[in-house]
């Protein structure tokens, strides 16, 4: 395997004449904000520092699109009691481990003797249950339509193979509803958004087009190197100036405008919508997430195992909301880098590389000060 | 109401909360305490130094600097527990004898002697547990470091993963040689020895786990032969080594910063490091920077001797691909910020917990 292909996404030279051009599209005296709705966006524009490129004027604010982050409490504590029942083994993705819930992250349940493990995809926690067969192995499914299609394959597999010590504890959001609920959110003027890629190469471009119909606003599926992202900018830029709004695909080496139909059928298949789901920070919103179908109920662990299920309140100084929606910005919260920090997360936001405060965070503070960072030889 | 602060403010306010000494608040070890990152110094310097309190500890140097009667000893032990023992370019007997060795150099000690304690599981065979044997010894053949003294423990099935190493050291530190982190200073030239993140990466590898296939191979080496050579030819010039084990480049650079009140500025796209490691990254959207070696040092060197060090280096094998990778500032004091191939700048922080991969 090389990488070398990612250079030519990279190069700072395209990335400042892309600046400039994107500086001559603004409007004198306008400020624009534009939503990257995709977590990995996020992380992409403070790891590479996107923004130095950008003029001032126009500001990225960071959306709801990040798996981990819209992670309730209550659903934390779902797992944890899922892993403290006997033979238990629960996998999940890296991420999830330090998600604070109620009563701690799973890395605090796995300290009181819980067996929860990091796995890199669900076929990985399939072959723990294969390998396993006296204990009883549960995967807590996170994430977009981007991981949704895995989570479906594995539990076909499953069947097909006949595993019955596997089960799934489905969290599988979808992102439309999302995007719904910030456009209909009354604190925010939001110029644009990029769309983001990953969940695009599942879904396509079309369910994306009521935003600029109803709403006027231009996206662009955008991919995740940094010059993807100015380039995006720039289209994004360009619609602004000619007054159009459109749905616009600048990922178009990854994305296909209808979605990849494959995909969606077999999500079609194993899934059925949740009638609402809670979402941290967001609150309950109507057909945002999926469960297993009635087909394929035999793999549900909620069916499986008796969760406590409730709403755990989120603590009363965590605005992950308000960041998720891109209503504050991240350092614009009052327990940011005081209460709340990478190692003792009290937000959701604080916890994942792709969470807009863990981003910023990590990467972005300093950002604003343009420091000469001329190296001589 | 709260009122309304500033961005900066907010830094600051981070800042000084950073700097506050580290307490160890959690009830229970979890493995993040084990990552090297910032719960790894909680528990270190929140727990367990103030308890063992002496101030040849509280320095938290890679070996602790002993003085007997006219010598200067270095003095430094380690713990080895890796999964799988064996992976491509190494294994954990190599590793024990090179980790240990590699605390001594970069303490500018000339490694004299350590003592190996066994730990091994009921069942293991034989044959892997001589195989092991075999590696220390290799190990210890070529650095010229014998093994002088041991022990064995054997305990019950399940309660260790095969065997775990724990090595100690002692070396001798020239009575001109002063490496010591608050005599970095702001002009000084930061250097890494080779490719980072080979380690680190080959051992995820080697798990089985990803679906990656790369030929990355551990760089489990000592060093001294290295040090040996750039202290000979830049002597006080050197100001500060370190090795950058667990918590890679980036954790030392941090420690650094903060030990010696300075900003460190690194240029990435200066960073050695092979296309197999960057991809493998890539895809797991792991920083290398992050990543553990097992053969590789950040060394902090005064400008007029920066390219001197850098020829030393690049003259013995372990170095041949040693880089500058930036320099020391004063401002900001106690960060380490990066500037991008792409041409923006970030933060480079402490590790916090394990570097996970990232999962879409
Ligand atoms: S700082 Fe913490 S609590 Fe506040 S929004 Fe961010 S993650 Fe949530």
């Amino acid at each position: 395997m090389t990488m070398r292909f990612v250079d030519e996404f990279r190069d700072p030279e395209l990335a400042a004449v892309l600046g400039r051009e994107i500086t001559a599209l603004c409007e004198p005296g306008r400020h624009y904000k534009v939503m990257e709705v995709c977590g990995g966006h996020t992380h992409t524009i403070y790891r590479y520092g996107v923004q130095d490129h950008l003029p001032d004027d126009i500001e990225l604010v960071h959306g709801p699109g990040c798996p981990v982050c819209v992670i309730p409490m209550g659903r934390v504590d779902d797992g944890i009691a899922i892993a403290e029942q006997d033979g238990v083994i629960l996998t999940c993705f890296g991420d999830m481990m330090r998600v604070p819930g109620g009563n701690g992250s799973f890395l605090d349940a796995n300290a009181r003797g819980a067996d929860i493990r990091m796995v890199y995809s669900p076929l990985d926690a399939l072959r723990i249950a294969r390998d396993n067969p006296g204990r009883q192995v549960v995967f807590y499914a996170i994430g977009f339509e981007t991981t949704a299609p895995s989570t479906a394959l594995t539990v076909l597999r499953a069947k097909k193979e006949g595993v019955s010590n596997f089960s799934v504890f489905c969290n599988h959001v979808t992102i439309i509803p999302a995007i719904k609920a910030i456009l209909d959110s009354p604190d925010l003027r939001l110029d644009a958004f990029i769309g983001p890629g990953h969940v695009s190469t599942v879904i396509g471009c079309r369910p994306y087009e009521f935003i600029p119909r109803q709403h006027g606003k231009p996206l662009v599926c955008g991919g995740f190197e940094p010059l993807d992202l100015l380039q995006s900018v720039y289209m994004i830029m360009r619609q602004l100036a000619e007054g159009r709004a459109e749905v616009e695909n600048q990922y178009t080496r990854v994305v296909a405008y209808d979605g990849n139909p494959v995909a969606l059928k077999v999500l079609a298949e194993v899934f059925s919508l949740r009638p609402y789901f809670e979402w941290r920070g967001l609150g309950s919103i109507s057909s945002s997430a999926l469960q297993l179908s009635e087909r394929y109920a035999e793999y549900d662990a909620e069916l499986r195992y008796d969760v406590p299920g409730l709403r755990v309140a989120d603590p009363k100084a965590c605005q992950c909301g308000e960041v998720l929606k891109g209503v504050l910005k991240p350092w614009e919260c009052k327990v940011f880098g005081t209460a709340c920090t990478p190692e003792t997360p009290i937000g959701t936001c604080m916890v994942s590389s792709e969470g807009a405060c863990a981003a910023y965070y990590n990467y972005g503070r300093y950002a604003k000060q343009r420091l000469h960072l001329e190296i001589a030889t | 109401m709260t009122r309304q602060i500033t961005e900066d403010q907010v830094g600051e306010r981070i800042e000084a909360i950073r700097r506050r000494p580290q307490r160890f608040r959690d009830e229970r070890v979890t493995m993040a305490h084990g990552a090297g990152g910032k719960a790894s110094r909680a528990l270190v310097e929140g727990l367990i130094v103030p308890l063992l309190d002496n101030p040849a500890l509280a320095a938290l140097s890679d070996a602790a600097s002993i003085d007997v009667g006219q010598e200067r000893l270095a003095f430094t032990t380690d713990a080895f527990v890796v999964r799988p023992i064996s992976f491509p370019g190494g294994s954990i007997g190599e590793l024990a004898v090179n980790g240990t060795i590699n605390d001594l150099a970069v303490s500018g000690a000339r490694p004299v002697a350590l003592s190996a304690a066994l730990i091994l599981e009921e069942g293991l065979s034989a044959e892997v547990l001589s195989a092991q044997v075999e590696a220390m010894a290799r190990a210890a053949r070529t650095a010229g470091v014998p093994v002088v003294a041991g022990d064995t423990k054997v305990v019950e099935r399940g309660k260790c993963d095969q065997m775990y190493i724990v090595t100690t050291g002692v070396g001798v530190v020239a009575p001109e040689t002063q490496l010591a982190a608050d005599r970095v200073r702001a002009g000084d030239k930061v250097l890494v020895s080779g490719t980072i993140g080979d380690h680190g990466v080959a051992i995820m590898l080697a798990r089985g786990e990803l679906d990656i296939e790369a030929d990355v191979h551990s760089d489990t080496r000592s060093l001294w032969d290295l040090v040996r050579e750039v202290l000979a030819r830049c002597g006080t010039g050197v100001h500060c080594m370190r090795d950058a084990t667990r918590g890679g480049v980036a954790t030392v650079l941090n420690e650094i910063a903060m030990a010696a009140e300075v900003g460190v500025v690194i240029a990435e796209e200066r960073v050695p490091l092979r296309p197999e490691v960057m991809g493998a990254g890539e895809i797991l959207g792991i920083d290398p920077l992050y990543v553990a070696n097992e053969g590789k040092l950040v060394a902090f060197v005064a400008p007029e001797h920066a390219d001197a060090a850098l020829a030393a280096m690049r003259a013995t094998p372990a170095g041949e691909q040693a880089a500058i990778i930036g320099e020391v500032r004063d401002e900001p004091p106690g960060r380490v910020l990066g500037r991008t191939g792409f041409g923006g700048h970030r933060m480079i922080d402490m590790l916090v917990g394990d570097p996970l991969p990232r999962i879409c």
